[in-house]
């Protein structure tokens, strides 16, 4: 038992030294880091003392793992753009984005998740094909264009919502929290709507597709054989075997959720990771992109390695004992 | 041999006669839904093919741009001017016309990301399932590590890493390139793994294994044999991805990091408008928008249908 | 009126093309302890009439005409929720596949205690004690232990023990089990049916057994109804049935089932089957396309001429090729085996992993020696897993022997290390695989697989050749050259086995692998493809290794037989002599459980008198 999930550890950490390596690439050989912190007046010298007291010139391992030592302890040096250390940058704006992403993930896991169950249950009923349309919708319409809609009706028309910005925060240590004032709410609805319409569209689609499958199965109809009645074959027999794959992909698509912020907070003036991210990209901040890189793939490593948990808990197929397996 | 002779004569019209009998066909005309997204579909793809033509005024012919006729309203509204149906944006220009070629880029970008991806994935697939071993794992441990990352996020990080590499001027004008590079590479994952999936159910059935005791050797099979057998789910993926792909170029385009503002895409076109919203000025953002939607609607319409119609069992 | 009372039942399933009947005129009748078999070929409606008894057809499916009665009450137009409750209650199901039929999810006991409870009405802690004491009714060691585990730490035999468990918790009237053994090896196989018809008798169960297998209906059923085409041809004791049939269908059908008993000269010729034309033409091997190139360089097989008058199929432009003879290669010693394996060993990774002792083997043949003489029909016969499939594959390339020496004509294969070296021997070597529904490409014409070999080959010039040989080759297997242009879903199993024959003698072989080649097909049409395959064998004096688990089929097809267990060769005897006097215990057990079916009527049939 605990192998797999071993396995899967060492998996994960692999996959950090990846991006990692990505990350410290982009650092060390995308433009030079030197040319980003001195001005143009810099003697060769002195750019050239700069470069070996930074270690820039120690054998690449040396360098990448003092880059590893130091991401881990959240140390990314200083923005180009900002002149600020990155973790100062990343501190101030990390409670903003997980926040929304938090939000929007329940709204998207409660609202798309028995869509999907009822669309597959009763496949060929009027609501289930009102949800199948408007989950279509929900996969057509790009994300930037349902915050522009959003803004339109209920700020610029309406005039009932803020159309940017987190409004009021409470400082909590270092961690800003809009949920405790009434203005910090009001200006979460609209983006925490817009990030989690296109998630909820996609868990929706997935959980009928599973569902589907499931129902067809031997074991479905063996339960219906049985005697057994519909409510309990579709959620005591199939909608636990649906949570398999499901959880897998949820976990995935909910992972995505933070990534996916970049265009809602762009779009409503998010002050988030995102937008921080964005603004990096176009002014070519590279140790910014680098820790935000570096973070998202933590976020989706620590989901996948939950995810993992949960398929061990609900698959005892996963938990054989290897010994028995065979067994006549 | 006279009867296979007689029967290659006939063969067109023998096709064509088992086309409009085929289930495919049937359950086409049986839905209105897919028959009217395949008409516009087909009707945006021709208006942007021929979009010089189509369009009633060159958005990019400075000559005849009047700054006069600037942030006309559509034509029912009080101020419309009748040479502006959709009326015109902050520099004069025709929103109807800048629609018809905006859309021509977002199609290009994305039918060029498709191929890109779609090439890239089977072909991967292909021999990461057949040839099985460490080859495969390598390739699929790429595929999974690159899955847990969103597209969006790779195609930026991609255009990130061009911005920062290359010259400014230089960017701009293999932006194009860059921006099919960024959205092709982020798709090919799920090509792969499905031919792969696909590749390894294949290999092993008992046709492949008659094409080895043949002799046939191994590229001969991939092609001949497997290829033809894993085309089927690749089609109902690119239709998708198709309609992932413009949005995707439309939200990089959003987000400034797209096609530059010379060569307006839609997502381009939303942009700029975006900015005249709070102004009152919705037409030059909404419409550009209603057309990336009805487009990719559309596309996605005849995506599911494809999905159901060949994957029957799931109906 | 009986316990279970089916009466002109009549099931549609319509479609865009018109409604399909699937089961028309219908009727049954099931008394308690009685064991009712409902026998017929794929297509025949047996299993639609086993779910519309109890209400699950699969959409669109519906019952159009006739009744259901459970014990005097009519049953089929109940309520759907009131059917319901007589499923599990009254009506037990059992169905073909063990390993997909229970939740894996789900302990055996939170499976049995929720029909249990729901049934019976019984309290949890009753209900427990009821689901093991079934368990133990049903033979399961253990049952205390075992009924905390989940289905996946069950094999499939004990599974589909549970599943009958399952059928029987609820104390229902009536079983009706549809096609229960047929997923599960033969000692398996013997052993559920044992036990299902013991429960039926000791608890006074009315039991339905839909099954497709004459040896079934003979060992267990009391009556049996032969059904047809969605129709019931005949219906009534399982003795007189099998052994005086009245219909002539069922006289066919009958006449079709390998004997485990008798050898034939060759299966009589059956009129109620799909479209297939009987058995080739006769024709002179010698000038045929076929005949050429039969030196392979070491004398055997040459001019081989077995062909009884000269038919139209023998093609003049062949004799133009015959001059490529002996591209064989093999030149070994005149009189020495064709096929001989020294010390054969396959060894398969079960559980990859990166470090050597981690990994998981399994040896699926073990040291095996054996010799195929020119010109016989060696059987190799076991159980799924015995390795014999595995054995067949090594010689033919598609596996690479971790061990051993494979000698053909004298030249060992296992030596060669180019492609190049190897193909011509592929030529001389060719494979009929079990599926017909896996062993042609659905991409490609019958034109182009038939041809494929002729083309990678070189055995024929340009395209019209090739096509003519194709043609003609479809005409020798039964199927008619107009066979070509089509793709292989419009052809019937049957037919689409007939097209690997094809694709086979393609190469012009001399020697052919037959790897459970009728296995997935109905009994008729295995008669006509094994009487196929048996002539060509002998019009072409092809050596042949017939792979089988069926024992009758082996004493019918091959003159030495060799039985494999667990990867090793027990016992290589003349074919006669293994069945009439078996010297290994595994063979005489095997021997044992094959279905006694002195019972079936031996109208028409050829028996071939003891040498």
């Amino acid at each position: 038992m605990p192998a797999f999930l071993l396995r899967r550890l060492l998996q994960s950490v692999v996959v950090m030294l990846t991006v990692a390596l990505i990350a410290f690439a982009l650092f060390r050989y995308v433009g030079d880091p030197i040319n980003n912190m001195v001005g143009q007046d810099t003697t060769l010298e002195e750019r050239e003392e700069l470069r070996e007291r930074l270690g820039l010139n120690d054998p690449f391992l040396l360098q990448f793992a003092r880059f590893v030592r130091e991401a881990s302890a959240g140390e990314f040096g200083l923005s180009y753009q900002h002149r600020r250390p990155v973790r100062e940058l990343v501190a101030e704006r990390l409670p903003a984005t997980l926040e929304l992403s938090f939000v929007s993930a329940v709204l998207a896991l409660l609202v798309g998740a028995p869509m999907g169950v009822y669309t597959a249950l009763r496949r060929r009923g009027i609501l289930s094909r009102g949800f199948m349309t408007f989950s279509l919708i929900g996969v057509s319409l790009p994300t930037f264009l349902i915050g522009i809609l959003l803004i339109l009706f209920f700020g610029v028309i309406l005039r009932w919502l803020p159309t940017f910005g987190r409004g009021e925060v409470v400082a909590i240590g270092w961690w800003t929290t809009g949920f405790l004032t009434a203005s910090g709410l009001k200006s979460l609805i609209m983006p925490a709507i817009t990030l989690a319409l296109f998630q909820m569209t996609l868990i929706m689609r997935l959980i009928r597709a599973e569902m589907l499958e499931v129902l067809r199965t031997d074991f479905i109809k063996f339960a219906h054989a049985r005697g057994l009645p519909a409510r309990s074959v579709h959620f005591r027999h199939a909608l636990k075997n649906t949570m398999v794959p499901v959880i897998t992909i949820t976990g995935l698509q909910l992972g995505s959720i933070i990534a996916f912020a970049i265009i809602t907070e762009s779009v409503f003036q998010w002050p988030g990771m995102g937008l921080l991210f964005i603004q990096a990209i176009g002014e070519v901040d590279i140790p910014v992109m680098a820790a935000y890189l570096v973070l998202i793939a933590f976020f989706f490593v620590f989901i996948n390695f939950i995810v993992d948990l949960l398929y061990f808990v609900v698959d005892p197929r996963l938990r054989a004992d290897k010994a028995t397996a065979n067994g006549q | 041999m006279a009867a296979t002779q007689s029967a290659r004569a006939t063969g067109l019209g023998d096709r064509v006669r088992r086309g409009l009998d085929s289930d495919i066909w049937y359950s086409f005309t049986r839905s209105p839904v897919t028959v009217l997204s395949a008409v516009i579909t087909a009707a945006i793809l021709l208006a942007a093919v021929f979009a010089p033509w189509v369009a009633p005024h060159d958005p990019f012919d400075l000559a005849s741009i009047d700054l006069l006729d600037a942030s006309l309203p559509p034509v029912w509204m009080a101020d419309g001017d009748p040479r502006f149906l959709l009326g015109t944006d902050d520099q004069g220009r025709d929103v109807w016309s800048t629609i018809i070629f905006g859309a021509r880029i977002s199609l290009v970008v994305g039918f060029a990301s498709v191929i890109f991806s779609l090439v890239l994935g089977v072909g991967l697939g292909l021999v990461s399932g057949y040839a099985g071993g460490r080859l495969d794992a390598f390739i699929m441990r790429v595929a999974d590590v690159q899955l847990s990352f969103p597209a969006i996020l790779i195609a930026l990080l991609i255009d990130g890493v061009a911005r920062s590499a290359l010259p400014r001027d230089l960017h701009d004008e293999l932006a194009f390139y860059v921006l099919v590079f960024a959205i092709g590479v982020s798709g090919w994952v799920q090509y792969a793994r499905t031919v792969r999936g696909s590749t390894l159910v294949e290999k092993n059935k008992e046709y492949v294994q008659a094409a080895r005791v043949i002799g046939i050797r191994r590229g001969a099979i991939l092609v001949r044999h497997i290829l033809p057998n894993v085309t089927g789910p690749v089609l109902v993926i690119a239709t998708i991805h198709l309609a992932v792909a413009i949005i995707t170029e439309a939200t990089l385009s959003f987000l400034g990091v797209g096609v530059p503002p010379t060569t307006p895409s839609l997502g381009t076109l939303i942009r700029v408008g975006n900015d005249f919203l709070f102004s009152g000025e919705w037409w030059i953002t909404i419409f550009p928008g209603l057309a990336l939607v009805v487009l990719v609607l559309a596309v996605n319409l005849l995506g599911d249908w494809l999905r159901d119609v060949l994957n029957p069992k799931l109906r | 009126m009986a316990l279970l009372d089916v009466r002109n039942l009549r099931v549609e399933f319509p479609s865009r093309r018109g409604s399909l009947v699937a089961v028309d005129g219908v009727s049954l009748a099931v008394e308690p302890g009685d064991v009712l078999g409902v026998v017929g070929e794929s297509g025949a409606g047996k299993s639609t009439v086993g779910n519309a008894i109890i209400g699950l057809l699969e959409p669109p499916g519906e019952m159009t005409a006739g009744e259901v009665h459970l014990a005097g009450r009519r049953i089929d137009d109940l309520e759907p929720g009131e059917k319901r409750k007589l499923r599990g209650k009254r009506i037990g199901m059992i169905f073909q596949d063990p390993l997909t039929s229970l939740n894996p999810l789900q302990t055996i006991e939170q499976q049995l205690v929720e029909t249990i409870e729901l049934h019976l009405g019984t309290g949890e802690r009753e209900a427990r004690r009821r689901g093991v004491d079934l368990l133990r009714q049903v033979g399961i060691p253990e049952p205390e232990l075992r009924v905390k585990q989940y289905p996946h730490q069950f094999s499939g035999g004990m599974r589909q023990r549970v599943v009958i468990a399952l059928a029987l918790c609820a104390e229902p009237d009536v079983i009706i089990a549809d096609e229960p053994t047929t997923a599960l090896d033969v000692s398996i196989q013997a052993q559920i049916l044992d036990l299902m018809r013991a429960l039926c008798k000791e608890k006074d169960v009315g039991m339905m057994i839909i099954t497709h297998d004459m040896g079934v209906i003979a060992d267990i059923t009391d009556r049996v109804a032969v059904m047809y085409r969605g129709r019931l041809v005949e219906h009534g004791a399982t003795v007189k049935i099998l052994g005086d049939p009245d219909h002539a269908y069922t006289r066919s059908l009958i006449s079709a089932v390998p004997r485990p008993d008798v050898r034939l000269v060759r299966f009589p010729l059956v009129t109620y089957i799909e479209d297939a034309k009987e058995t080739p033409r006769h024709f002179d091997v010698r000038r045929h396309w076929l005949g050429q190139a039969r030196d392979f360089g070491d004398g055997a097989g040459a001019g081989a001429g077995a062909g009884a008058g000269a038919g139209p199929g023998a093609k003049k432009g062949d004799a133009a090729r015959a001059g490529e003879g002996g591209d064989g290669g093999g030149r070994g010693p005149g009189r020495g085996p064709l096929i001989s394996l020294r010390g054969l060993h396959m060894r398969f990774t079960t559980r990859p992993s990166f470090f050597k002792r981690n990994r998981v083997y399994l040896d699926a043949v073990k040291d095996l020696s054996l010799d195929i003489h020119e010109g016989e029909v060696f059987g190799l016969v076991g159980e799924s897993g015995s390795g014999k499939s595995t054995v067949a594959r090594m010689i033919c390339g598609l596996h690479t022997p971790a061990a051993g020496a494979i000698r053909f004509a004298g030249t060992e294969l296992t030596s060669l290390a180019r492609e190049a070296d190897l193909d011509p021997f592929r030529r001389q070597m060719q494979m009929i695989f079990q599926d017909p529904y896996s062993s042609l490409n659905p991409r490609m014409r019958v034109m182009d697989i038939v041809a494929e070999p002729i083309r990678f080959h070189r055995l024929a010039g340009g395209r019209e050749e090739v096509e003519g040989i194709v043609s003609d080759l479809l005409e020798q297997v039964g199927l008619g050259a107009g066979a070509a242009i089509r793709y292989p879903h419009e052809f019937s199993g049957g037919q689409r086995q007939r097209i690997s024959i094809a694709r086979a003698l393609a190469t012009r072989p001399r020697f052919l692998i037959c790897d459970e080649p009728t296995s997935a097909l109905d009994v008729s049409i295995q008669a006509q493809v094994l009487n196929l395959l048996k002539d060509l064998q002998e019009l072409l004096r092809l050596t042949m290794l017939f792979i089988s688990h069926d024992l009758p089929v082996i004493r019918q097809m091959c003159d030495r037989v060799g039985v494999m267990q667990g990867g090793r060769l027990c016992e290589v005897r003349e074919t006669e002599a293994l069945f009439e006097s078996p010297e290994h215990d595994y063979t005489r057990h095997l021997l044992a459980l094959m279905p006694r079916l002195e019972g079936l009527s031996r109208q028409g049939l050829e028996i071939e008198e003891p040498a």
